[in-house]
């Protein structure tokens, strides 16, 4: 067996882009309890992980269950009312950041947000993407495309409404 | 108007929307050491501390104190070693050191001369493992050469093997390979460098 990195290393060199990347995903406000999960769960499984095994997919793909799990949990426990105000606080971040522009990646379909952090946050290749999300490789780029163009046409339309800026 | 603004190429904006404000990581470290800690799964947890003969690495199992490494050994490399040889589950966790850094540096400070810890030897074995267990034996301030250390296992002509059981000393100054010597006086090796086996002997020499 090849050489394995502490494992202080792979949050390390990790750590951010899986925080952004569980930003993306579930919002501000359950990245962190997403992250943590997933670096424990990481740290528990770490020994078994082959030695060339691509670390960044890894991660992801341990992040994206973890955001599912985090997402069904908060669904068995939500009482069906409508949109909380607080939500909408604690997805953007305070004083960095364009409001406009996580508005508009909340209002994004599931599999468009995840596409866009898997690609384009974490770096990942869309067969990778694929292989996370289920499909096929053209499938996660449309998603991404669609996502990423989705965005484009909300954060300028709020712009030149000249809504909050 | 900025019809630039978010382009398929601009989509790195969202990185920067998502920059992470600073000591959140730290938190999340933090949070981590301790759910794995709980878990069980804090193989090998170590820290730095800076003494008067430069940053030294503390790594500690679940056992006790397992290492003990001088800069000149490079940190990376040694951690590189522990992952190998006992776990990959290494991670910066200060807190199982916190004991041992605080009596290193009550050693440094004057205020200790024998250390109280619990350790893990593992990383040596045989007669290695048996000539450093022996080590606290050489008292503060005093000095024993490579002769007189076989002697005291009772393998009085294994004085070469003494000597390599110094040179692979993984706790060096816990278990203190600076006090033995040649038996002509001079100083012989160290894992530290001559240098810090000079200064630590001449502190000890001063505090004696």
């Amino acid at each position: 067996m090849a050489l394995k990195q502490p494992f202080e290393r792979i949050v390390a060199e990790h750590a951010e882009t899986i925080l952004r990347v569980c930003r993306l995903v579930l919002g501000v406000h359950d990245a962190d309890d997403a992250w943590s999960e997933t670096f424990l769960a990481a740290m528990r499984a770490y020994p078994e992980l082959p030695a060339d095994a691509n670390v960044e997919a890894w991660l992801v793909t341990i992040a994206h269950r973890k955001a599912i799990d985090i997402v069904r949990a908060r669904q068995r426990r939500a009482i069906p009312v409508e949109e909380v105000p607080e939500t909408a606080s604690t997805i953007g971040i305070p004083g960095s950041g364009d409001p406009d522009l996580w508005d508009a990646v909340r209002a994004l379909p599931p599999k468009q947000r995840q596409a866009v952090a898997y690609h384009y946050v974490a770096g990942l290749p869309y067969a990778a993407v694929a292989e996370i999300l289920g499909g096929t490789a053209e499938a996660a780029r449309r998603a991404a495309s669609d996502g990423i163009s989705n965005l484009r046409t909300r954060v300028l339309g709020a712009h030149s409404n000249g809504a909050t800026r | 108007m900025n019809d630039s603004i978010f382009g398929e190429p601009e989509a790195s904006a969202l990185l920067a929307a998502a920059s992470v404000e600073t000591g959140l990581l730290e938190r999340l470290h933090a949070r981590l050491e301790e759910a794995a800690g709980h878990d069980g799964l804090l193989d090998v947890a170590y820290r730095t501390i800076d003494t008067p003969v430069g940053a030294l690495l503390l790594a500690a199992t679940e056992v006790g104190l397992v290492r003990v490494a001088y800069e000149s050994e490079d940190h990376d490399r040694v951690l590189d070693a522990l992952a190998a040889r006992l776990s990959p589950r290494v991670l910066r966790a200060p807190r199982r050191l916190d004991e041992a850094a605080r009596e290193i540096e009550e050693y440094f400070g004057g205020a200790r001369r024998t250390f109280d810890l619990r350790l893990d030897l593992s990383l040596s074995s045989g007669f290695r493992r048996l000539v450093q267990g022996h080590l606290p034996e050489v008292g503060y301030g005093h000095t024993r050469s490579y002769a007189q250390v076989a002697q005291l296992v009772g393998n009085p002509k294994a004085v070469r093997a003494v000597g390599s059981a110094c040179a692979t000393n993984p706790l060096p100054i816990v278990l203190p390979c600076h006090r033995v010597v040649r038996s002509d006086g001079s100083l012989g090796g160290y894992a530290g460098g001559l240098a810090a086996k000079t200064a630590l002997l001449r502190m000890e020499a001063l505090a004696a």
